[in-house]
């Protein structure tokens, strides 16, 4: 059976080209890239054609403002914790309820330290208040830490008109782009935004490679001290091999940015019409009109997520689900719950991400199945009976 | 995705005794559609032997919930009630070959199901004592008598166990503190020291670092033929009859490669032709590699010889 791959906010394939930009860096190019000798000097220079490649996909001013990390999460710590330190004075944190738990854990670390943070809240459709931002924008704010897309329904945020607002006040802006980054055009020589993370393994470069983003001027603390790679801002002993495949994916991203808005915004669409249209009792979540072109989290009430996956990955289909029972919390997504969404969708939801790579075909199976899988398992519910919820029927305010 | 073992999956992919029971005369009804599961059991009870003649549920949950009460289902018909009531958690996890930890509460929301079953055809109301205890965990509303009883019946020493098993403790962490007083009292009655998370991490660990053997340290080999136990000309029989044999194979892609010297463990080889400039070079030289270390039995490195060796 063919399987088909549709978890791409999780973690990508890595494009062949890339895995060939980057085997030769393992064997005859393995210099250690600060040497003086030709070893070195080779890996030097690949490296730097790297930072050049990622420099042209977020539309940066300089290649040097291009920081490689090991991962996203490292970016998102190496920007926050940098900001605090270099700011000691100041001593709160906006950010908002939805973040990754990249943010979120370090941030509730930093709470037990005596920082402040401000989570901002959204509405039933993942949406900020920029009011309420506005209001809490002082002279105590070290940093704004602020997605650019939700990994788990693909919403936007505002980051750069929020940025803007950051800088109006003298607030430092960072924002989490790991979902974002080579989905949608970035500009950021022509933004406000201080700090910019993202992650190789989300743009079909390898895992264990990111990049923090660090605009020139910007105060800055490293997280790692050492060595002097990367100008001081990160040191131990550059991840050559996967830093020129993660230049690599990011050329291929410039190319394939249009790919991505026309035809996988289709596929995605048509997925979606196609699942909603034969199924009752199941919505969008997040803001249908401002996310990710490939990412649709779709809420099934009445039933439970893992359910949903081990029946779609009996087809070979692989998604992800906020259902507490797949990550084992015990609780569903902390984003579905932010969001509001009533309980008797919040454990049924499942996400669906596609990527490049994504076909029709593909598609039309998953559209074909869906179906019988949400039925065998109302069938089994408490809460079914005879194509209907049994509970007092009730609308969601999703619909 | 977790690690069900293929009995979950099969009473999970195959349920039995799925959908409404005609005729049941014990209903159970436990957990709720904003827990994330929740089990409604049916029941067909012979009212002059006490047997249980049919036995059916309908469950929204998770894949093991599914599997659960498919499973508890199995167990219970043809027992008496009583007999059923003797049931455990731990025998319908075991039924299943097993559940993963973060999953014993799908059993242990079977066991209620029962429980509340039974007592619906005796006419009792199943909950009373279960309210008796005050609510410890108020994510998932779980109390002090479920908490104590899991412990006790699980022998359960960590907070985390007892989340695993109840859901307790959960949510937002805030009972832990309770959890940890009724582990407290339990243990203490069995003379047994609470331990956290972390001590009991640790002790685990050093116990398993005094079970590993170390074995004794080899003394280094003098010479390759004895660590491979084969003779220098051996060795190079060996070591031609591996590049001999890719040869062909590299030929046809308009390449070739020679051997040039074996020197200890290095075998200097010169790739040629459409292979020197090819990107896959290196590939190719790994996959010889990995088939002269097969055949020798020793670990040798591979290395290419370019086409003036001075430069
Ligand atoms: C929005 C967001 N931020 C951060 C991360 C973490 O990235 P990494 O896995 O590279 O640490 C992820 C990946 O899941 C993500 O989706």
């Amino acid at each position: 059976m063919d399987t088909i791959y549709l978890d791409n906010n999780a973690t990508t394939q890595v494009d062949p080209l890339v895995v060939q930009a980057m085997l030769p860096y393992f064997t005859e190019q393995f210099g250690n890239p600060s040497s003086l000798h030709q070893y070195g000097n080779r890996v030097g220079l690949a490296l730097k054609h790297a930072r050049q490649q990622i420099q042209t996909l977020l539309g940066a001013e300089h290649d040097t403002e291009i920081v490689f990390t090991s991962c996203g999460t490292e970016s998102d710590s190496t920007a926050i914790l940098s900001a605090l330190k270099a700011q000691p004075e100041r001593r709160e944190i906006i950010t908002t309820v939805v973040e990754h738990p990249a943010i979120l854990s370090l941030c509730e670390y930093l709470e037990k330290d005596g920082y402040t943070v401000h989570y901002l809240t959204v509405d039933g459709k993942g949406r900020l208040d920029l009011e309420h931002y506005q209001a809490l924008l002082s002279d105590q704010t070290a940093i704004v830490s602020v997605m650019w897309a939700n990994n788990e329904t693909g919403t936007f945020f505002p980051v750069l008109e929020m940025a803007e607002m950051a800088s109006q006040a003298g607030v430092m802006f960072h924002t989490d782009a790991v979902q974002a980054v080579g989905k949608v055009p970035i500009d950021l020589k022509n933004s406000k935004i201080d700090m910019l993370s993202l992650s190789g393994h989300k743009l079909h470069a390898p895992k264990g490679i990111g990049v923090l983003y660090l605009r020139r001027g910007t105060r800055f603390r490293p997280l790692l001290r050492g060595g002097h790679q990367e100008r001081g801002r990160r040191a131990g002993t550059e991840n050559s091999a996967s830093i020129v495949a993660l230049g690599k994916a990011a050329e291929l991203a410039l190319h394939s940015m249009k790919h991505e808005n026309t035809v996988v915004k289709v596929l995605r669409d048509r997925l979606e019409q196609g699942i909603l249209a034969q199924i009752q009792h199941a919505f969008v979540t997040g803001d249908p009109d401002n996310r990710l072109p490939n990412t649709c989290n779709i809420a099934f009430e009445y039933i439970e997520g893992e359910s949903i996956l081990l029946l779609l990955n009996k087809h070979g289909i692989a998604a992800s689900s906020g259902s507490a029972c797949t990550s084992g919390s015990l609780e569903p997504s902390h984003v579905m719950r932010a969001m509001g969404l009533p309980y008797t969708a919040a454990h049924g939801t499942v996400r669906f991400s596609l990527s490049r790579y994504t076909t029709e075909a593909e598609i039309d199976r998953v559209i074909e199945v869906m179906p019988g899988i949400i039925a065998q398992l109302r069938s089994l519910s408490p809460y079914w009976k005879n194509n209907a919820p049994v509970q007092e029927a009730f609308d969601p305010a999703y619909a | 995705m977790w690690n069900y073992s293929e009995k979950v999956q099969e009473h999970f992919f195959n349920p039995r005794n799925a959908g409404e029971l005609e005729g049941a005369n014990g209903i159970g009804d436990v957990g709720s559609l904003s827990c994330g599961d929740a089990l409604r059991l049916m029941i067909h009870v012979d009212p002059d032997t006490e047997v249980i003649l049919d036995a059916r549920f309908q469950t929204f949950g998770c894949g093991s919930a599914i599997a659960s009460s498919s499973a508890l289902t199995e167990i219970i018909k043809g027992k008496t009630l009583d007999e059923a009531l003797q049931v455990s958690n731990q025998e319908i996890a075991d039924f299943l070959d097993g559940l993963p930890p973060e999953k014993m509460h799908c059993s242990v929301m079977g066991r209620e199901a029962l429980q509340a079953a039974v007592a619906n055809y005796r006419g009792e109301v199943w909950s009373d004592d279960h309210e008796e205890g005050a609510l410890v965990c108020k994510c998932f509303a779980v109390d002090a008598v479920l908490i104590e009883e899991t412990i006790r019946a699980n022998n359960l020493t960590t907070v985390q166990d007892v989340s695993f098993y109840t859901k307790a403790g959960g949510g937002c962490s805030a009972c832990h503190e309770g959890i940890e007083d009724i582990l407290n009292k339990v243990l203490a009655e069995k003379g047994q020291a609470f331990q956290s998370n972390v001590a009991r991490v640790q002790a685990d660990a050093e116990q398993a670092l005094t079970q590993i053997e170390m074995p004794p340290l080899s003394t280094p080999q003098v010479t390759e033929a004895a660590v491979s136990g084969l003779s220098t000309l051996q060795r190079i029989r060996k070591i031609e009859a591996v590049i001999e044999a890719v040869r062909p194979q590299l030929q046809r892609d308009k390449g070739d490669i020679e051997l040039i010297d074996v020197v200890g463990k290095a075998v200097y080889v010169r790739l040629t032709g459409a292979c020197t400039g090819c990107q896959l070079a290196s590939v190719t030289l790994s996959g010889v590699q990995q088939q002269l270390i097969e055949s020798l039995g020793e670990f040798i490195h591979l290395l290419p010889v370019t086409k003036s060796p001075t430069a």
